[in-house]
């Protein structure tokens, strides 16, 4: 700044064609929508958290609020940096990304903090970091350049194999921590940078039938031989959802406490008479079933403007991989959209008694810094994208 | 901008591509509204009516308060349980008839007439946080849980709960600073230390159960369980217990011996005050104000016209803490700020001698000795000895023009909060009187007249507008006595867990570092020796058969519509080198020596026990068994008197030496 007061003093009439500060800042070429929708997202998360965690950190009735809030904002400034950065740098730093991911999500492991009963984040001075979380972000950017890198390099199979590889190492060892939601949510991320990246129709068949194989033989041949893969609340949880009621106290209870919960909404919510996630029926109504809260507070008004909310931003997302100046663009977005599809859909069909308990949190209203914060970088990377496509329709280069 | 054939979008096979995404997202929506409006809309009756009805209910088991302990493990108060009749009004019925049908069948079962169950109900609202039931009666008998179960629908709202209330072995023993619990307030949840906390929590309110509430109050457990459609819990329904954690106690610094002292002598001598403190370490060792009360009153429900009478004038105000909280003036006590601020600021030297001729007059007016008495020529200790105030007069009258004198005395912790650890009132603070007090009161119409030296002349004695308390006279003298140290006064020495184990250690450390030259600590020190050991001191009558040397300064404080004088008397011991300050206060008590003064004596007869009762058997022995030379001297033990038990000391060295020969 001190240069540029200077400069124009000296010779004021090369400036006339000064960009203005949001020219500069790439604001007219952003996604505003797209924007919105976050900013509308974490804004009903902090308004939520305020009225229903009063009570849970006895002494200080913004706990919650103040945290969440604080995490939105960096996670918004954070997102306005990586819309200024060109993404196709990811490309260029993609086994730097790669090596980042396995490193962080192997160190959780040595150095991890433990919470109920499981390790995934470090405690940080400020707030405990989840490296998976971020990994959700970072796993896509690496793969997607990957996949353009090794296109024709091989045979399609030994490609389809070699992504399919990359992307099941982290995912595999966040499953150990073990956290199943996130290392499906990983898993689903390779598959939808592979799905954009031209891998053939045939390939998925396979890796469909292989998964069904899979999941069958973890679920129902594996415990029986004595060698069970899951602990065993993951698979009670996963297969109360097709019993529920069966232990009252157990998970399939809490998920039908939580559809309870919803459905006790009616059209217009119960506000502060919202008993059953204000009276510990519903658990994690912070986190993961924290749109439970929103359907008994604020009932189908409130839970259809959220799903809104998220369904304006996929589509925007979807219309940014349409946008996108290049292939490794595409990719990224198409991940990352996915990624979002699927993390709304597992956790509000969660909530609603249609889809098992995972542990996914919903992205921007559930309380976490982590999660706010990846999803907040994501969208930073979509804006990138958009800024990007629209700087090179007019035929002007990125800064 | 080229872009090489594999990195160019394939326009036609990734159309296909995002279509099916775009695809799946829609079915994916369209799945989640309609669940969503399946619940909420079709079956959201039905599922309001569950969550309604739910059939998991939990309560909350309270969990006990710590205790809170003297500084050798005595309880000064625990807990005992107690069955509360409890109401919970938004459950009562609707129909005015109806409810007080009700609460008048309730009332018979424990003695209550309906108008006093109302009144109860109205009191007890005003005071408790909405949502909280309402105890209308405490420690009612077990037969009523029975009868109220064994009566399901008649008594909706009702609840017999087993709650915890403080219980207090030594009735009234310091009871001011131990303060009291009760039901946290509306207003409290809205702000300050318990803000959003639930409804009828029990919380410290006055005293240590406030100030270290966070250290006695205990987390309540959870017990979640099944009930049935009758609200009933279903046999063996428990689901999740978490287990209440009772709260950590508080060990105080109080030394019961010199609290039990301190209370004995201000009952014998009427309303008053005491503190005695470590002068190294600001521990309380005994703190009381008289009149007191049992704080147990706070436990049983208590009347409007109950809580008058404790808080009222007529009663003596026993809620009052006087040591802390008081305003008033010091009398002759003061003169240890004056003689501070004539020796640093170079106005007088301990040779400087004043004529003390009676009286002294300023501007018309004549202020004189108490008693008339003239005592000619004096340096500053015979000053100190005989109390005299024209000595003080003149120098007071020499410091008016400037903030000396006001300077010294904040210095020495005068007029400022004392950062004591119990929640104290405005007046806690006191009030030096000074020329820009006045002033400014003057310019604002608030007094009659401005500054003038008059003002300074009875500052010097500690009469006119200064406010102070007890407390803050301890800290000056303890300030003194330890060489320039302002200690931080506190009550809370040791946080222990429910087992007994510490915790931490509570040391709030001194609050600053006064310069005072030696030689006037010197002086000052032997002024305060002579007052109670010279042939003219004030208190030399009281004091010259106690074995252990002390300093010490008399106080006669005249108070405008009061008949008798307020007696104060402070004392440093042992002398030269004090451990311990202790001040008492009689206010009505006349003359320092008449009253203050013995009560004094009777709590350094407690401090100093163990170190007395050597000496009078060391003085037996030595005329009985004149050989035994090797007893530790009085003087040793008299520092280290808290590390000592009451064991016959002379016994045991009588048995070694038995054995030895």
């Amino acid at each position: 700044m001190m240069y540029a007061t200077r400069a124009r003093q000296a010779r004021p009439e090369l400036f006339e064609d000064r960009p203005t500060i949001g020219e500069r800042l790439g604001l007219a070429r952003m996604d505003w929508v797209l924007a919105f929708a976050a900013f509308g997202l974490i804004g009903f998360s902090v308004f939520t958290l305020g009225q229903a965690t009063t009570h849970d950190v006895p002494g200080s009735p913004d706990y919650y609020v103040e945290r969440q809030a604080i995490y939105g904002i960096v996670g918004i400034v954070g997102m306005f940096i990586v819309s200024r950065i060109d993404y196709s740098r990811f490309r260029e730093l993609r086994v730097g990304i790669y090596t980042f991911v396995c490193v962080s999500i192997a160190l959780v492991f040595v150095f991890g903090f433990a919470a109920l009963g499981s390790r995934r984040s470090f405690e940080l001075p400020f707030f405990s970091f989840q490296p998976s979380e971020l990994a959700k972000l970072l796993l896509v950017l690496a793969l997607a350049g990957f996949v353009i890198d090794g296109a024709r390099r091989s045979s399609p199979i030994r490609r389809t194999i070699r992504y399919l590889a990359l992307g099941l190492a982290p995912a595999a060892m966040v499953f150990l921590q073990p956290d199943l939601g996130t290392s499906l949510v990983l898993v689903v991320g390779t598959l939808a940078v592979m799905y954009f990246g031209g891998v053939p129709w045939p390939h998925f068949a396979v890796i469909g039938g292989v998964m069904t194989v899979l999941i069958a033989s973890v679920l129902v041949v594996a415990p029986d031989v004595g060698h069970p893969v899951l602990k065993e609340y993951q698979e009670q949880r996963l297969t109360s959802f097709l019993n529920p009621s069966s232990d009252p106290a157990g998970a399939g209870y809490q998920q039908d406490q939580s559809m309870v919960a919803i459905g006790a909404g009616q059209k217009t919510g119960r506000g502060n008479q919202a008993t059953q996630t204000r009276l510990d029926f519903v658990p994690e109504r912070s986190t993961d079933f924290i749109f439970a809260v929103i359907g008994e507070r604020y009932g189908f008004m409130g839970a259809a403007f959220v799903l809104s909310l998220y369904a304006l931003l996929i589509w925007r997302a979807l219309r940014i991989v349409t946008l996108s100046k290049n292939r490794y663009g595409i990719l990224i977005a198409g991940g990352i959209a996915v990624e979002l599809l699927f993390q709304v859909f597992v956790n509000v069909g969660m909530c609603l008694g249609i889809m098992p308990i995972t542990g996914i949190p919903l992205p921007m209203m559930s309380y976490g810094g982590s999660s706010v914060l990846a999803t907040f970088l994501a969208i930073g990377v979509l804006q990138s994208i958009n800024v990007q496509a629209r700087l090179s329709r007019q035929g002007r280069f990125a800064w | 901008m080229y872009l090489r054939p594999e990195d160019r979008a394939r326009p036609n096979r990734m159309a296909l591509r995002i279509a099916v995404v775009g695809g799946v997202a829609v079915v994916l929506f369209a799945i989640l509204f309609f669940r969503l409006w399946s619940l909420q809309i079709l079956d959201g009756a039905e599922n309001l009516a569950e969550a309604k009805n739910n059939r998991t209910r939990s309560t909350k088991i309270v969990a006990p308060r710590g205790k809170i302990l003297t500084r050798n493990g005595e309880v000064l108060v625990d807990n005992r349980t107690s069955l509360a009749l409890q109401v919970d009004t938004s459950k009562l019925p609707e129909d005015e008839a109806a409810k007080n049908a009700e609460l008048r069948e309730l009332g018979a079962l424990v003695n209550m007439k309906l108008p006093r169950v109302l009144e109860r109900i109205e009191e007890e609202e005003g005071v408790v946080a909405a949502g909280a039931p309402i105890t209308v009666r405490n420690d009612v008998g077990y037969q009523l849980i029975y009868y109220i179960e064994e009566h399901p629908g008649k008594f909706p709202g009702v609840t017999v709960e087993k709650v915890f209330v403080r219980n207090y072995p030594n009735e009234n023993e310091a009871a001011q600073v131990l303060g009291h619990t009760g039901e946290v307030s509306e207003e409290e949840l809205e702000k300050g230390p318990y803000k959003g906390f639930e409804p009828g929590e029990v919380v410290g309110k006055e005293g240590l159960e406030a100030s270290y509430d966070s250290v006695l109050r205990g987390t309540p457990g959870i017990s979640r369980y099944q009930v049935n459609a009758l609200g009933e819990p279903t046999p063996g329904g428990n689901l999740t217990t978490t287990p209440p954690v009772p709260g950590k106690s508080l060990k105080l610094t109080i030394n019961p011996a010199v609290q039990r002292a301190g209370e004995q002598a201000l009952s014998e001598r009427g309303a008053g005050a005491f503190v005695s403190m470590n002068i190294h370490t600001g521990e309380i060792l005994g703190i009381g104000s008289d009149p007191t009360y049992d704080p147990a009153v706070w436990t049983k429900t208590m009347s409007q016209k109950e809580y008058e009478s404790l808080a009222g004038e007529e009663g003596g105000e026993p809620l009052f803490n006087r040591a802390v909280e008081a305003a008033w003036p010091t009398g002759s006590t003061y003169k240890l700020m004056t003689a501070l601020a004539g020796l640093e600021n170079d106005y007088v030297t301990g040779s400087t001698v004043v004529d003390d001729n009676g009286y002294i007059e300023l501007a018309g007016q004549k202020f004189e000795n108490s008693e008339g008495a003239v005592n000619g020529p004096i340096s500053l200790t015979h000053a100190f000895e005989v109390s005299s105030d024209v000595y003080f007069y003149k120098l007071g009258a020499r410091m008016w023009n400037n903030n000396d004198l006001q300077n010294w005395s904040h210095k020495m912790g005068i007029g400022d909060p004392t950062g004591i650890d119990i929640p104290t009132g405005e007046s806690a603070e006191g009030l030096v009187p000074s020329r820009q007090w006045r002033d400014q009161l003057f310019e604002e119409e608030l007094t009659e007249r401005p500054w003038s030296q008059g003002d300074d002349v009875q500052l010097a004695v500690g009469q006119g507008d200064l406010q102070t308390n007890p407390l803050q006279m301890a800290i000056a003298y303890a300030t003194l006595g330890n060489g320039g140290t302002v200690v931080t006064p506190h009550l809370g020495m040791e946080v222990l867990d429910p087992a007994g184990r510490v915790l931490r250690e509570i040391d709030p450390g001194p609050r600053r570092h006064v310069d005072i030259k030696p030689e006037s600590r010197q002086l000052i020190m032997e002024g305060l020796h002579l007052a109670t050991s010279g042939p003219g001191g004030t208190a030399t009558s009281v004091f010259n058969e106690f074995p252990i040397e002390i300093a010490g300064k008399t106080g006669t404080a005249e108070r405008a519509g009061h008949a008798y004088n307020m007696s104060w008397f402070i004392s440093l011991a042992p002398y030269p080198n004090p451990n311990v300050v202790t001040v008492v206060v009689v206010e009505e008590g006349g003359f320092g020596a008449e009253s203050a003064a013995p009560a004094n004596k009777q709590i350094l007869e407690a401090y100093f026990h163990n170190t007395l009762k050597k000496e009078n058997e060391e003085e037996t022995k030595e005329t009985e068994e004149s050989y035994e030379g090797e007893v530790g001297s009085g003087e040793e033990a008299a520092v280290e008197e808290e590390g000592y038990e009451e064991v016959p000391y002379v016994e045991e060295g009588a048995e070694g030496t038995g054995e030895g020969g």
